[in-house]
């Protein structure tokens, strides 16, 4: 760490914003987390300089586990450059003065919004992500204890009739983001609103992957090498979606796309919504 | 609310439980031919409306029946004829006596027994052919008289031909078969009732004024069936209305 | 004649406060039976049905169900173990269709919950099983995809039904089921029981206040009135000679029993 880097930080404010005492009670409910994967940990969720489901959830799990020495990635809906991943970045820069990057490879710690980045993560790296709804079951049960039982009593019947009426009404499950998994085969769990092409990078990830719901006050964890399986049918096989054409700018056949409108006259370009995976592709 | 009119420990409710195993008093002895035999049946009705007056209707009856009996039960209306024949079918509890039956080769006392045990009796040992018939609107005749059949494990083909052979015997008319009796006169539902009882070989028949409703030619079906059941060695005990009928078909009366 | 009970329940006893909603109750319960429980309103057959299923806490009593392998005892089955006999060896129907089916999600799927429940995982074989249970309660399986909000009250009680049955049930515990129908719709459901019963040797707790309903269903009757137990037998003994006042009044008042 070099002195020059710390000189920059806005004065006035702890180091990330919250306080150690704050910090420290947000990073028990993590290791509770990592302990139980994929099981929601209540924790105290503070008020930020930011309105809920702009990623209050995130940031508190982020400002907890920031270092000094950490490089920060924030990417909204896979760009760098959008204005929250901006701002966001802009955040820590001030109250850590920790350095920050838009490449993948070269980030300690990356905060997401909607994606998971097209590189490969590696051993070391933490992701941390913005839930705005974490109970999966919330959608078929509305009150917390008892999901909280079906939780704890493993009956996830009721999820699998979700995916039935999926099929019946689409013909194949058509459930696109935020799709549910099941984590090491014991706890359900919702991945945040990722497109469910990000699904299979949940599982058996190197790197350590956080999840922050704000306005819910849940904390949950997969550990690094954790089994994340997409719920799915014997004869309705999980699957991502595809696309018959390849990204305009770097030619990537394996990336997830993002259709854009570029004129008037309706015309349309599939990019990358990853922004850093295109911009290495079309340099190599 | 009449709940307060009655204190709850003049019926506290684990006297009535069915919980314990009934009780059998050491068994009288009974001859071969023996199917049924009521001793000293005692019978009132309290009725508690009218201030819990007490009618008693059978005082100490006794009755015997044999293989191949048909026994008339016989009296004014209101002399406990019928009231004695519901009894012989559990229909109605009877305050003290005993009334004795051979069940599948053992004899159990009906006053003492369970209701399930109740049930197995008359499905394979007690029929009784009633004035009335009370089925579920829709369905169908030959279904209503094939079901006490069925339920002894009678596949329902089987038992549908046999419905259907007893129904030609009491010329019930085929185009009602099909249709649910409810809305049947009073002398084709009587014969709905009789092949339902007549279907099953239950060795005991209780016919309550079974050809009330009939004219001559269907009353002579009636006394044929019972004839038949008779020689196969069955017991009846019944009403008869007809003086006519009671003494062609039985061979002992019970004067009330 | 010696057939296990399926289910007996010995002194169960449930109180509100002052309120005793069930005194002392016992009885047993063989398979292939139907129980029919009358009573007017309050007289606690409704608390009765739910202790038996310990939906709610009872204060003392116990309530054993005789499975195959052994006799359990309800009190002291672990959570998730009645919770799982719930949905699979018991079912409840309730007396408003809305309240015993996920009205937001189709036919299908409302039969099929408890086969997911119990960790089916194959969509064909969970819809044909949805389609032989609607076929099997009268509705045309061409519908296994409709809401159960296009359907008739008769037809959403069917539905409830086959949503109970799917995992082929020993013990159905029934509240009112024919409560909000009309006459002919009901005679529909009551000849369906009646056939249900006898094919897939149910045994039934049927909780009604509709004299007409356990004359046609019901095996036995239990009379409550104020929590207790006023009069049991054969459901004919019961109600052709009625002994306790309260009976009589009940029977004397039903216009057609």
């Amino acid at each position: 760490m070099n002195t020059a880097t710390t000189n920059l930080t806005e004065p006035g404010f702890n180091f990330a914003y919250l306080d150690e005492q704050t910090k420290r009670s947000i990073r028990r409910g993590l290791l509770k987390a990592v302990a139980i994967p994929g099981h929601q940990i209540p924790f105290s969720s503070r008020e930020m300089p930011m309105s809920y489901g702009w990623g209050t959830g995130g940031i508190q799990v982020t400002a907890s586990v920031i270092g000094k020495s950490d490089t920060l990635k924030v990417i909204d809906q896979g760009a760098d450059d959008t204005t929250n991943a901006v701002n966001i970045r802009r955040f820590f820069k001030k109250v850590c003065g920790v350095k920050t990057t838009e490449k993948t490879t070269e980030a300690t710690l990356i905060q997401t919004r909607h994606r998971i980045p097209e590189t490969p993560l590696n051993e070391g790296q933490v992701m941390v992500y913005q839930v705005p709804i974490p109970e999966p079951l919330r959608w078929i049960e509305p009150s917390e204890p008892e999901t909280r039982k079906m939780h704890a009593l493993e009956e996830y019947g009721a999820m699998y009739v979700k995916l039935y009426e999926d099929i019946t009404q689409y013909g194949h499950i058509a459930t696109a983001y935020d799709y549910p998994v099941m984590v090491n085969n014991r706890y359900m769990m919702r991945p945040s609103p990722i497109p469910r092409f990000d699904n299979p990078k949940l599982n058996m990830n190197p790197a350590l992957q956080l999840f922050g719901a704000g306005r819910e006050k849940r904390l949950y964890a997969l550990p690094p090498y954790t089994t994340v399986k997409s719920l799915d049918f014997e004869d309705h096989p999980f699957s991502v979606e595809t696309w018959d054409k390849p990204c305009e700018f770097c030619g990537a056949t394996d990336s997830y796309l993002d259709e854009v409108v570029i004129d008037n006259e309706g015309g349309r370009m599939w990019i990358c919504s990853d922004t850093d995976y295109c911009e290495e592709t079309q340099k190599s | 609310m009449i709940s307060g009119s009655i204190p709850s420990q003049q019926i506290p409710s684990q006297q009535i439980s069915d919980q314990q195993i009934s009780s059998q008093p050491a068994l009288p002895r009974f001859a071969a031919q023996t199917l049924l035999q009521a001793e000293q049946v005692h019978k009132g009705f309290t009725l508690h409306a009218q201030g819990g007056l007490h009618l008693s209707v059978l005082a100490g009856i006794s009755l015997t029946v044999n293989q191949g009996d048909c026994v008339a039960l016989q009296g004014a209306s209101g002399s406990g004829k019928s009231t004695l024949m519901r009894s012989l079918y559990a229909n109605y509890r009877v305050d003290s006596g005993n009334i004795w039956v051979k069940h599948q080769d053992s004899w159990r006392d009906l006053t003492q027994c369970q209701p399930h045990e109740l049930i197995a009796i008359r499905q394979h040992t007690i029929g009784y052919v009633s004035q009335f018939l009370r089925v579920i609107p829709r369905v169908p005749a030959l279904e209503v008289a094939a079901e006490p059949l069925i339920e002894t494990g009678v596949s329902k083909s089987e038992a549908f031909a046999k419905v259907r052979s007893l129904f030609t015997h009491l010329n019930l008319p085929e185009r009602l078969w099909s249709l649910s009796p409810t809305t049947f006169s009073g002398g084709e539902k009587q014969r709905v009732n009789i092949a339902r009882a007549f279907a099953v070989d239950r060795p005991i028949l209780l016919l309550d004024e079974p050809t009330a409703a009939l004219d001559a030619n269907n009353r002579e079906a009636v006394m044929q069936l019972i004839e038949e059941k008779k020689a196969q060695g069955c017991g009846l005990v019944g009403i008869f209305h007809d003086a006519d009928v009671r003494s062609s078909v039985c061979n002992r009366t019970l004067t009330f | 004649m010696t057939i296990q009970p399926l289910l007996t329940v010995e002194q169960l006893t449930k109180t509100y406060g002052e309120i005793q909603a069930c005194d002392r109750i016992s009885f047993s319960l063989y398979p292939g039976q139907i129980l029919g429980i009358i009573g007017e309103s309050g007289s606690g057959k409704t608390t009765l049905l739910n202790a038996i299923a310990h939906r709610l806490p009872i204060d003392s009593g116990q309530v054993t169900y005789h499975n195959s392998i052994k006799p359990t005892h309800l009190a002291q089955l672990p959570e998730p173990d009645r919770r799982r006999l719930m949905r699979t060896e018991w079912g409840f129907v309730q007396q408003n269709p809305r309240d015993g089916l996920r009205m937001n999600v189709t036919a299908g799927a409302n039969i099929g919950e408890r086969l997911m429940d119990i960790g089916q995982r194959h969509y064909g074989n969970i819809r044909t099983a949805a389609s032989k249970w609607l076929a099997q309660v009268e509705i045309p399986p061409e519908r296994i995809d409709a809401f159960p909000h296009t359907f008739s009250g008769g037809m959403q009680q069917r539905l409830q039904l086959a949503r109970v049955l799917v995992t082929q049930p020993k013990l159905v515990l029934m509240d009112e089921p024919t409560g909000g129908l009309d006459v002919s719709v009901q005679a529909r459901l009551l000849d369906l029981l009646r056939s249900l019963v006898r094919t897939l040797n149910l045994s039934v707790i049927l909780v009604t206040h509709d004299i007409g309903v356990v004359r046609l269903l019901a095996h036995r009757l239990m009379v409550m009135q104020g929590g207790q137990v006023v009069e049991q037998g054969l459901t004919d003994q019961v109600l052709d000679d009625p002994q306790h006042p309260y009976t009589q009044q009940l029977v004397s008042a039903t216009l057609l029993p």
